[in-house]
């Protein structure tokens, strides 16, 4: 029958089309922001900046690109969140003037970077601090705090369920139901890990054997894809308690972390204070602001789990365009206005400004062009 | 009145080209032969070119991997650990791939089956079109969108079933609990990939049950057959070539099912049976998704050496389902 020969052939051709057609998707990359000239602005600043590096920085790096290219409109900027490790690279091959990075270079890579910026190694701003949040979701338990022993052995799994006696000793007066704990953790590697674990790690080392790494080393564990996905999982089932950056934390729940004697809660004041409290790297020059953070800090209102990420630039540059579209650009990142942004943006936390003194005074001494 | 010849009565027509036992052959028809048989043979050797090709660009990409000493390995990639091998690396995730795709298999092609049954034999033509276009529209849904449906809808859903299995079959190893809360286990990313596979073998398995010869039919239920009997008979035995390669195409979407997996599934490295628990199992495909965005080089290498045993994964299993079809039909496929 004709209808049934030209119904089949359209039918396997259509299973066919629809099958091949209904694939994964493509991750895009984020890419410049656009050219808003601003009635009035005069700038005479103009040419093209490209670099790359943690995905960490990517919401806090879209917002000051935005206000940058407002300011000057002649000028392109744009950022590649490939990751911290291909940003270093990128920056030691000279392919970035500048790299955006949650780790600071080892000493290979320092040793590279004094080739690739003539003579100097690179220096590391920090111009990037987020609290992580330990979330949770528990009906009916509004407050929890927990010592860094305690929230390690949970990771950990060695403390299995909410009203074990080590958790409720520790929140007097509340409610702890007979339910199973779900540690969530992320899937990907990720500088959100490594922080978290690198504090575990300093801050409980009994509790918590394992090395301090941007892959989870705890199996059995739930693990999601991205922030997102994590605050998504932690949001799907009960019981569950995880750790993502705490400007994702919503309506969560979110745990006080003991600190010395009290309990704090995290905060962009608090998290801002704990690199204030924290020594540089030892070895590192005068403008060289890396900064190893000190997990077991005991002073009030810090918040230890955070994630600093620093801007990897040389303090020199042989092209002049090149050098003052760098100087001008960090700048900006560091100037109140750009932290301001990037707080909105990205819920980081604002550095202080006894840093932000510092960062400022270290982009000042990058010098531009041969002197 | 009779030929010089005894030609035999033979049951079929003899063909038209031929003429007192010569051929006919007019000079139109042969260039047009020549024509189109050159086009499918071209088209056919491409499509063997493309294999090859995948599979040469897939060799040459995993090939500093199969080189370099577990030890090398180790160091320049951080997910790869220092007492592991390259093939104990990629075993856990074949095992994972064949486990989700064998709960999709079983879970989506009975049902198929039934959909494309029903369709073809019980219903009334409107309503099997209207079904055919339904069945045909789910194909078309992304999977991310599965993804996201399977998190956010499916999964509350499915926790108070994976509940009720881990306490009254708990004794069995497969659904021992404690049950995963949420339930991002093996599980749930094999049913997500069973709905997914499903358009794929209904559609092609309609149409092979449609070819079902009406002689056939009509003599089974002429003998007193009911219309199930008739189906068993004569429908489910003649399509069953046609049914085990539409589930071969299934299980080729489930294999490489990406985005589904890796937003529904919490992953893990080992060899487990458990389907209840949560980190245990990892598929390749979610697993390539996961790692490569902030893989090195020798990283991405790694990766496209799991994804090339996959790819002889695929074409292993696919040779088995033909070969044991052809063995249970005697040759007809």
């Amino acid at each position: 029958m004709k209808r049934n020969r030209s119904g089949r052939l359209s039918a396997v051709v259509a299973a066919g089309v629809l099958a091949l057609a209904a694939c994964g998707n493509d991750p895009v990359a984020s890419n410049t922001g656009n050219d808003q000239p601003t009635s009035g602005v005069t700038s005479d600043l103009s040419g093209e900046l490209a670099a790359g590096g943690a995905s960490s920085q990517e919401a806090a790096m879209q917002a000051w690109i935005a206000g940058f290219q407002e300011a000057h409109p002649d000028v392109t900027v744009s950022y590649d969140p490939i990751g911290s490790g291909g940003g270093r690279t990128q920056f030691l091959e000279g392919a970035y003037p500048f790299a955006g990075s949650d780790a600071v270079l080892d000493e290979e890579e320092r040793q590279q970077s004094v080739e690739r910026c003539g003579g100097s190694p690179a220096i590391h701003l920090p111009v990037y601090i987020s609290p992580i949040a330990i979330v949770y979701n528990l009906e009916g338990v509004d407050d929890l705090q927990l010592s860094p022993s305690t929230i390690a052995k949970i990771f950990n799994r060695q403390i299995t369920t909410w009203n074990d006696p080590a958790i409720a000793a520790e929140n007097p007066g509340v409610d702890l139901p007979d339910l199973p704990i779900s540690p969530v953790s992320r899937s990907d590697e990720s500088g959100t890990t490594e922080n978290f674990t690198e504090y575990l790690a300093a801050a409980a080392p009994e509790d918590w054997p394992h090395e301090p790494s941007g892959d989870w080393p705890v199996e059995g564990t739930q693990g999601a894809q991205g922030t997102s996905g994590v605050i998504q999982t932690v949001r799907g089932g009960q019981g569950t308690i995880g750790y993502a950056d705490a400007s994702q934390a919503g309506d969560l729940g979110t745990v006080k972390v003991k600190v010395g004697d009290e309990y704090v809660a995290y905060s962009a004041e608090a998290a801002a204070k704990v690199v204030d409290a924290s020594p540089r790297v030892p070895g590192a020059s005068q403008h060289d602001l890396a900064i190893e953070l000190d997990r077991t800090t005991t002073e009030p209102g810090t918040y230890p789990i955070v994630l600093v990420s620093y801007v990897i630039t040389c303090p020199s540059y042989d092209d002049v365009t090149e050098g003052q579209l760098v100087k001008e650009f960090l700048g900006y990142i560091a100037s109140e206005e750009g932290q301001r942004r990037a707080a909105d943006a990205a819920g980081s936390a604002p550095l202080s400004s006894e840093m932000t003194e510092q960062v400022q005074a270290a982009i000042e001494a990058i010098q531009v062009g041969s002197s | 009145m009779t030929t010089t010849q005894e030609q035999p009565i033979l049951a079929e027509t003899t063909p038209v080209s031929v003429h007192r036992g010569k051929p006919l052959t007019p000079p139109r028809r042969r260039r047009g032969d020549l024509i189109f048989f050159r086009t499918t043979a071209a088209a056919g050797t491409l499509i063997l070119v493309i294999l090859a090709a995948v599979a040469a660009f897939l060799l040459q990409q995993a090939w500093p991997a199969v080189q370099a000493s577990p030890a090398e390995l180790a160091e320049r990639i951080h997910w790869f650990d220092e007492d592991q091998t390259l093939l104990g690396y990629v075993g856990p995730l074949a095992f994972g791939t064949l486990l989700a795709s064998a709960i999709a298999l079983t879970i989506a092609t009975p049902v198929a089956v039934g959909v494309a049954l029903f369709t073809s034999h019980y219903a009334p033509r409107p309503l099997a079109q209207a079904f055919g276009y339904v069945v045909d529209l789910l194909a078309a849904i992304p999977s991310v969108v599965y993804g996201l449906w399977g998190a956010l809808w499916l999964m509350p859903r499915l926790h108070p079933i994976y509940v009720w299995l881990s306490e009254n079959l708990g004794f069995l190893p497969l659904f021992e609990g404690p049950v995963a809360n949420p339930p991002r286990t093996i599980l749930t990313a094999g049913i997500i990939l069973a709905v997914m596979i499903l358009p794929i073998i209904t559609a092609v398995s309609r149409e092979v049950f449609l070819q079902t010869p009406k002689l056939l039919e009509e003599a089974a239920l002429a003998l007193g057959a009911t219309r199930w009997e008739m189906i068993r008979m004569v429908v489910l035995p003649f399509g069953r070539s046609g049914v085990v390669g539409a589930a071969m195409l299934g299980l080729g979407r489930a294999l490489g099912e990406t985005m589904a997996v890796a937003m529904v599934l919490s992953p893990g490295f080992s060899y487990s049976l458990f389907l209840l628990k949560p980190g245990q199992q990892q598929t390749t495909a979610a697993n390539i998704a996961l790692q490569f965005p902030e893989a090195t080089p020798t990283g991405v290498s790694v990766l496209v050496f799991t994804g090339l045993v996959l790819f002889v994964i695929t074409l292993v299993v696919n040779m088995l389902a033909r070969w044991a079809v052809s063995r249970a039909v005697g040759g007809a496929s």
